[in-house]
Formats: structure tokens, C-alpha cells, sequence
């Protein structure tokens, strides 16, 4: 099968639906016959929604011929399954929702269709986003496209193996404590989280409402800075979501880091983790300061209480917004006695382990007599750690450090929570503030016991509302390493 | 900070969670477990910080009280595991 487009970053898809070389219908059928060869191995998509894609694809090809200016025209999109598409079927990745029909369009998904983009399928996840390896969906388990013996990261490992493995161009993730960045960084894609409240929440599934955030998952950074240029910005809908005027990104990309202060940090000492990271971190950085970057040290002293502080607000949070699923309006229902039978037994039938975990830890922390010991604590540990980052800042424009502390783990090598829920150790500060942060591969290794070289992820940081410099400052360590090209994903039957 | 462990039961309770024998046992052993972790936040020196509840600027969104259009009721009533007419059905919550 000729892949004449599905390997084109959106940014040349666009371009070539919008100067008339090649059609979004052509696009989505080549994107379409791509998806069923390799979705057998890799299991991306939950839901792939062919018909719909190809009517899509009509009306983008009409717009255009009519004049229109479209961004993203005819960009194939996987849409991550805790984001409501109208009419299609958004799960959670939960037997809880394995049916629900959305009745709207969340306003994230919305404006990229109207930037052109097209929805090829909804992309599985760790259920209600809680996981970092995709392993806690209910309904599919998705392998990672570089080696599938590996899971593909999560929360958002179904987007992040969709658009690592040609199946769509921009894959739109969540992340509540780095479940774009993780799974990002293991399947060697640009992964953005933007400021908290940059992209509006409406219609993605709460998780933890003030951590929760949308961003894309993309081969380049450039394709990245489309999709936020055409996400970002107020909407009336989300009273959470921020009304100041938006500084387009696509246009600040920038080839060198002159006049930039880059702050590493003393805490996140890259020795800890391997001499081979050790190796690539330190070329990364060095390779940041040959671009112009000043390189700086930082300190985040209260960083380390991270894992902590984020394990009793997310939680806290779940427990508050799952409450809705109670088999009353919505998904499943377990019939009971009594009303509040019926409560029990639907809850019971329809959450996974990780969600019971979360939500009885969250009502805990909660509950009278715990409130202040556990709730507020971590709260005003979250002031603490905010505060680092802002006087962090005073010294630097951009900060520097891993995004995770190894590469993507083989499928069960995480069985004890805690295990897993370190493995967002270094995305989770950036997320208690509610700081844009991005992921840019940086290197390969191959991981004891594996035999196939894995991705590695930087990750980048810069104070609110700082998009236009992150990605910026991205792109030029994109252009200069490249490290992205260097290996492609393993499609055994598929890749020529 | 509370040292306690905890009532698995009685949480589950609070939460709606019917949990099975086996669950009490070990999401219970795995919460007391990531309790000890998160007790290392009784080392700061939160005295006098304040709590954060959100992080970006925040501040009341206020609009026109007035009739806008809003999801057609048929369609989120066929969501519903049952519904009667034009209601969500569930089971009787008033005792005869």
C-alpha cells in the first residue's frame, strides 16, 4: 500500500488540501485503509469512525473549494475517548460508559473540526485518564508502535500509538499529571500540555477539574502549535477557561535560543536514573546551550512532595466528579432493591480497580475528621510547590528536565500502584501549577531485557501562559537534533 | 498528620462502592500503603500557607438569567438506563 500521506506532518497535509494537490477525501481513505492494517498490532482506537470521517471529509474538500482558509484542512485527528464527539460513542475507557452515545461536541474537538481536522476513531485510554501505561482501560489494551511488547504510556496512550504509528496526524490528549507528556515521551511524539484554563474543558470528561487540561500529541512541533492555535482561547461554556486574548504559537517558532536563560534543577539530578539517561539528559542540555541557551541552576526544594500532594487532590477530586455516575442519567445500570442499592452495585459493576482506588482514597481524604490532615495539607503543599516554580523563574525563562524516569515498561511491570504512580514523578509539579510543559524526544535507549532502541522525552517548562516561547523554544531543539527521525515505528507486515 | 489506617468499609460506604471481600482486603492494604507515602507531607511547614484550590486566576462568571437553547431533552433521555416519559426512572426512594 502506497503511504503517500499518512507519514506527513498536518502542517503538509494541510498545505497540500488547501493548495488543491491532493483531496481530504483521498487523505482520510489512504488514512482509513492505514488504520485497519495496523490497528490489529497496536489496538489505538476504540471507536474508528469511518463513515463519519468520510462525510467529514466531503464537507472539508467543499469548504475549501469555496475559498475557505483551513489550518488543519483535512488532517486526520485521533480524539482521546474522555472527549464527547456528537452522536459517536465516548467511553472512558470504562464499562461504566462502554455504551454512552455523547449528545455534543466538546468545544476542544469542535474547533479543530472546524480548522478542517478529521476524526478518524476515539483513541483508548487508561480508564477515566487514571493510569500511566493505558493498562487500566476496561474495553482494549494498546501495545506501544516501537516495540509492542511495551505499553504505549499513559493516560493518553491511545492518541500517543495512533499518531506514533501514522494513524492519524495530531492525537488530542488529557493531562491531569502528565497523561499527554509520559505517554508522549514512550511513543517519541511532541506532547503539550498548555497553561491550566488555556483550552477549554468543556465536554472532556472530569477527572480532576483543577488539574485537568487538553493538549496535542504530534510528530513535530510545528504540527503542535497548529492544533493549540486552533484550540486555544476563552469559551463561555468552561467558567474555568481563560479570557485573555491568545498569542498565536505557530508564529513565534524560532531556529535558535539566544538570549534565553534555561534553568536546570538541582533536585531532578539525571544520575539517579541510569548512566544511559544520564548521557542523554546531559546531551540535551548541552545541545540547548550550543543553540545559545544560558544554562542555570534552579532549585524546586518542594518538588519531591509531588507524588504526594497530587495523590490526595486528583483523588479528592474524582471521588466529587464520579459521583455523577450513579446508573441514574447515564451508562451502566445494576439493578437494585432500593435506590441506594442500586448505587452500590452500578458503581461496583462499572468502575476498574484504579478508579475504586482513586475514588475511595479521594472520599477519605475528604471525609470529616480527614479534611485538614490530608485535603488542605496537600493543598497548601500545592501553594508551596507554585511558589518554587515562580521563584524558579526569577532565574530562568524556560526549565529543562526528564519527563519521565525511564523508557516505556513492559506490559504488568508496574503492578503496584505506587510503581505506576511514580511514574509521573517529574510531570506532576508543572501540573500542580498549572504550567505549560511539553515533551520533545531527546534520545534513544534500549532498555535492559529489550531489545529495540525506545524513545526518550525532554521536557520543557515555562511560566503561564508561556506557550509561544515553550514551543519555540522546542522547535529549535527539534530542527537542531532531530532525534524524532532517527528511528521509525515497528509495523511488521506494514512498514516497508 | 492522621496515622490511623483506614476504615475501607465505612469509606466505601461514603463512596457508593459495593466492594467484594477480596476488595476490602486489598484495595485496603493499598490505600494504607499510599497513605504512608503521602504522610511525608507532614514535613513541610505549611503553618502559614495558604491552601490552593486553583491555580490560574479565577473569579465568578456571572451571565443574563435568560432562556437559551440547551441539549434536546429526547436525545439525554435515550441515554438513560430507564426513563418514563419524560423522566429518569429509578427505583422507589420513599418508603410506602
Amino acid at each position: 500500500m502506497q503511504r503517500a500521506y499518512v507519514e506527513k506532518s498536518a502542517a503538509q497535509i494541510a498545505a497540500d488540501v488547501q493548495s488543491g494537490r491532493v483531496s481530504a477525501a483521498e487523505i482520510v481513505e489512504e488514512t482509513l485503509a492505514h488504520v485497519d492494517l495496523v490497528e490489529p498490532a497496536l489496538g489505538s482506537y476504540l471507536t474508528v469512525l469511518a463513515d463519519a470521517a468520510r462525510a467529514a471529509a466531503v464537507r472539508v474538500d467543499e469548504r475549501v473549494r469555496g475559498g475557505e482558509q483551513l489550518p488543519l484542512a483535512g488532517v486526520p485527528l485521533a480524539v482521546k475517548d474522555n472527549m464527547c464527539l456528537d452522536g459517536t460513542r465516548t467511553t472512558c475507557g470504562s464499562k461504566i460508559l462502554e455504551h454512552w452515545i455523547a449528545p455534543y461536541t466538546a468545544t476542544a474537538v469542535a474547533r479543530m473540526l472546524d480548522a478542517g481536522a478529521i476524526a478518524i476513531g476515539k483513541a483508548n485510554c487508561d480508564e477515566f485518564a487514571m493510569g500511566s501505561s493505558c493498562e487500566n482501560s476496561a474495553l482494549g489494551v494498546t501495545r506501544n508502535p516501537y516495540d509492542t511488547t511495551r505499553v504505549p504510556g499513559g493516560s493518553s496512550g491511545g492518541s500517543a500509538a495512533a499518531v506514533a504509528a501514522y494513524e492519524a496526524a495530531v492525537g488530542l490528549g488529557s493531562d491531569t499529571g502528565g497523561s499527554i507528556r509520559e505517554p508522549g515521551a514512550f511513543c517519541n511524539l511532541v506532547a503539550f500540555k498548555p497553561t491550566y484554563g488555556r483550552i477549554s474543558r468543556y465536554g472532556l470528561i472530569a477527572f480532576a477539574s483543577s488539574l485537568d487540561q487538553i493538549g496535542p500529541l504530534t510528530r513535530t512541533v510545528e504540527d503542535a502549535a497548529l492544533a493549540y492555535d486552533a484550540m486555544a482561547g476563552y469559551d463561555p461554556m468552561d467558567a474555568t477557561s481563560i479570557d485573555r486574548p491568545v498569542e498565536a504559537a505557530a508564529s513565534a517558532l524560532r531556529d535558535d535560543l539566544r538570549g534565553l536563560r534555561v534553568g536546570l534543577v538541582r533536585e531532578f539530578e539525571t544520575k539517579a536514573l541510569g548512566p544511559e539517561l544520564d548521557r542523554i539528559y546531559r546531551q540535551a542540555y548541552a545541545d540547548l546551550e550550543r543553540l545559545g541557551a544560558e544554562l542555570v541552576e534552579v532549585s524546586l526544594p518542594t518538588a519531591e512532595y509531588g507524588v504526594a500532594t497530587y495523590y490526595l487532590i486528583a483523588p479528592a477530586e474524582c471521588s466529587s466528579n464520579l459521583a455523577r455516575f450513579d446508573g441514574v442519567r447515564y451508562g451502566l445500570r445494576v439493578e437494585g432493591d432500593d435506590v441506594r442499592t442500586m448505587y452500590d452495585k452500578t458503581r461496583a459493576a462499572g468502575f476498574g480497580p484504579e478508579v475504586k482506588r482513586r475514588i475511595l482514597i479521594g472520599t477519605y481524604a475528604l471525609s470529616s475528621g480527614y479534611y485538614d490532615a490530608y485535603y488542605v495539607r496537600a493543598q497548601k503543599a500545592r501553594t508551596l510547590i507554585a511558589r518554587d516554580f515562580a521563584n524558579a523563574f526569577e532565574r530562568c525563562d524556560v526549565i529543562a528536565c526528564p519527563a519521565a524516569s525511564c523508557p516505556a515498561f513492559e506490559f504488568g511491570a508496574k503492578s503496584d500502584p505506587y510503581s505506576m504512580y511514580l511514574m509521573d514523578y517529574y510531570t506532576i509539579p508543572m501540573s500542580l501549577a498549572g504550567l505549560p510543559a511539553l515533551s520533545v524526544p531527546c534520545g534513544w535507549t534500549t532498555p535492559a531485557g529489550g531489545s529495540l532502541p525506545m524513545p526518550i522525552g525532554l521536557q520543557l517548562c515555562t511560566p503561564l501562559f508561556g506557550e509561544p516561547l515553550l514551543l519555540g523554544a522546542a522547535h529549535a531543539y527539534e530542527r537542531a537534533t532531530n532525534h524524532a527521525a532517527a528511528r521509525t515505528p515497528v509495523l511488521d507486515g506494514v512498514h516497508a | 498528620m492522621a496515622s490511623e489506617t483506614i476504615d475501607i468499609r465505612y469509606v466505601a460506604k461514603l463512596a457508593a462502592l459495593a466492594l467484594t471481600n477480596d476488595e476490602v482486603e486489598t484495595f485496603g492494604r493499598q490505600l494504607n500503603d499510599l497513605l504512608e507515602h503521602v504522610n511525608a507531607l507532614s514535613r513541610l511547614d505549611i503553618q502559614s500557607v495558604a491552601a490552593t484550590a486553583q491555580v490560574v486566576e479565577s473569579r465568578n462568571v456571572m451571565r443574563e438569567d435568560t432562556p437559551r437553547p440547551c441539549l434536546d431533552r429526547d436525545r439525554v433521555l435515550a441515554q438513560a438506563p430507564q426513563r418514563q416519559g419524560a423522566f429518569f426512572r429509578v427505583p422507589r426512594i420513599i418508603a410506602e
